[in-house]
């Protein structure tokens, strides 16, 4: 674990330095963007460690877009919010190398429930398998770290999930690249409101196996349009048919 | 709620595949598992194909181009690894190494995942391998077919996995595991599909790992025709 965790470290910094655009434009310097933020005089409205989150996801997903080496955790489209959100609270909060890693652990522990009653694959019950999954898995590592309890943790699993639900996968030209890179980015605030929620004592009516498996229902009844097939939402707006247009993908047929 | 809610996902993940692979992006699904489909297949054919053909299904189909599952199916077949840089250049690699490849695509039918790809190894004086594979999720892949044999087979951490084409017959079935018994490495699980008179099994072990001269010793066994490893992959 302690290789994945440097493979992320890599990535996120290789990230954050590449000003180099991709993928029609679709990628480009958006991390560095987001990361400028943390610069003095600058207003936001989230936490300096919410922003740190966010560059850090998209850093990731950006590296990943440009086919840099990442850590598929739970899959390379949610690449970014595990990374993002556990990294930044590890530097914001000076905790040790060794909690970050165990909260790799505990995120793990998250997606081997996922795996057993649902998916990760977004081909079959789309982005919320992926960004939705890494959000559950993070808010209940971040948990973890920052001295909850397992109850907490899985608390905030499912706090994160349900807020994911039916979330679709509707990439332009089928790309890693819109929305991909964004919602990992949006993913790890989400992980850690949900985290913040969790400690407050704010519970999950509908426990995590539940909303697991609310979530893989959804999945089955979502159109195959909507999910990485990239012919509907998103993929077949004006934007996403210029995209598919560039790659000479064939047209979508008005069905 | 009254709804039933069917477990599609009967496979186990370890560790390390849900904190994983380390791989070259930018999809999972699209390039990570085309690249181990890829790898799987080549270490069913064993030899390097002289020519390769990968018909894509569902939305490996759609999307392929961008998630250069292409390259990274091409790159699993000149054995390169989900991590290695040079999956972007596996074209160029392979163009080298003399395998010749085109793409296709093509509807297999709805019983198998939407990201699955057919692949057809050619090679003169060998007869023709065709492998079907499918990307399950989170860079986790499987062989769900080989030749006409429907089979489950994955690159499962901490096991040993061999393949073993052989006649129909369970006293040379058992004679094999006796053998491997005696190496020294324990049988996990065995998983045999018969088509009338031939049959594939699947064999899972812990235990040491086999060495390419003891393979050659086990398929000298009578009634076992071929023997492939993947225990290469499961380092």
């Amino acid at each position: 674990m302690t290789r994945v965790y440097q493979v992320m470290q890599e990535a996120i910094q290789k990230g954050l330095k590449d000003k180099k655009s991709s993928s029609f434009g679709m990628a480009s310097d958006n991390a560095k963007l987001s990361f400028k933020l943390l610069e003095k005089n600058q207003k936001t409205l989230l936490s300096p460690l919410a922003i740190k989150a966010m560059a850090y996801a998209i850093a990731t997903g950006e590296h990943n877009c440009k086919m840099g080496r990442i850590v598929a955790f739970p899959t390379a489209g949610g690449s970014g919010v595990i990374p993002g959100s556990i990294i930044a609270t590890q530097e914001e909060w000076e905790l040790s190398e060794k909690k970050a890693i165990n909260a790799l652990f505990t995120a793990t522990g998250i997606g081997l429930i996922i795996a057993k009653q649902s998916t990760f694959s977004a081909a079959k019950a789309g982005c919320q398998a992926e960004v939705g999954a890494a959000t559950a898995m993070a808010a209940a590592a971040l948990t973890e770290m920052r001295g909850g309890t397992p109850q907490q943790a899985i608390n905030a699993a499912a706090l994160a999930l349900k807020n994911k639900l039916g979330l679709v996968c509707d990439p332009l030209g089928g790309l890693v690249a819109v929305p991909c890179i964004k919602r990992n980015g949006l993913g790890a605030v989400h992980a850690l409101g949900a985290s913040d929620l969790s400690i407050a004592g704010v519970k999950s009516f509908v426990p995590f196996d539940e909303v697991v498996q609310a979530m893989n229902n959804i999945g089955d009844l979502m159109s195959e349009k909507l999910k990485e097939t990239a012919l509907g939402g998103l993929a077949t707006t004006k934007t996403g048919l210029k995209i598919r247009e560039k790659m000479k993908l064939p047209k979508i047929k008005k069905r | 709620m009254n709804y039933t809610t069917k477990n599609t996902n009967t496979d186990s993940y370890s560790i390390f595949e849900i904190a994983g692979p380390i791989m070259i992006g930018p999809s999972s699904s699209h390039t990570a598992g085309a690249c181990k489909i890829g790898q799987m297949a080549r270490a069913l054919f064993h030899k390097q194909p002289g020519k390769v053909t990968f018909i894509l299904h569902g939305s490996f189909a759609e999307v392929y181009q961008g998630h250069a599952t292409d390259k990274a199916l091409v790159a699993g077949i000149i054995r390169l690894k989900t991590g290695d840089p040079k999956i972007k250049h596996s074209f160029e690699l392979a163009a080298k190494k003399g395998i010749e490849f085109q793409f296709k695509k093509g509807n297999l039918g709805p019983e198998y995942h939407p990201n699955t790809a057919k692949i057809i190894m050619e090679k003169n004086g060998r007869p023709n391998m065709t492998v079907i594979g499918s990307s399950i999720g989170g860079g986790k892949s499987k062989i769900v077919k080989i030749d006409d044999f429907p089979v489950d087979l994955n690159i499962q951490a901490g096991f040993k996995t061999i393949v073993v084409w052989h006649d129909n017959n369970k006293t040379h079935l058992t004679q094999l595991c006796n053998k491997i018994e005696k190496n020294g490495n324990n049988i996990h699980n065995i998983q045999t599909t018969t088509i009338s008179k031939e049959a594939i099994s699947i064999i899972n072990t812990d235990g040491p790992d086999f060495t390419l001269s003891e393979i050659k010793k086990l398929e000298k066994q009578k009634g076992i025709k071929e023997i492939r490893s993947l225990i290469k992959l499961q380092q």
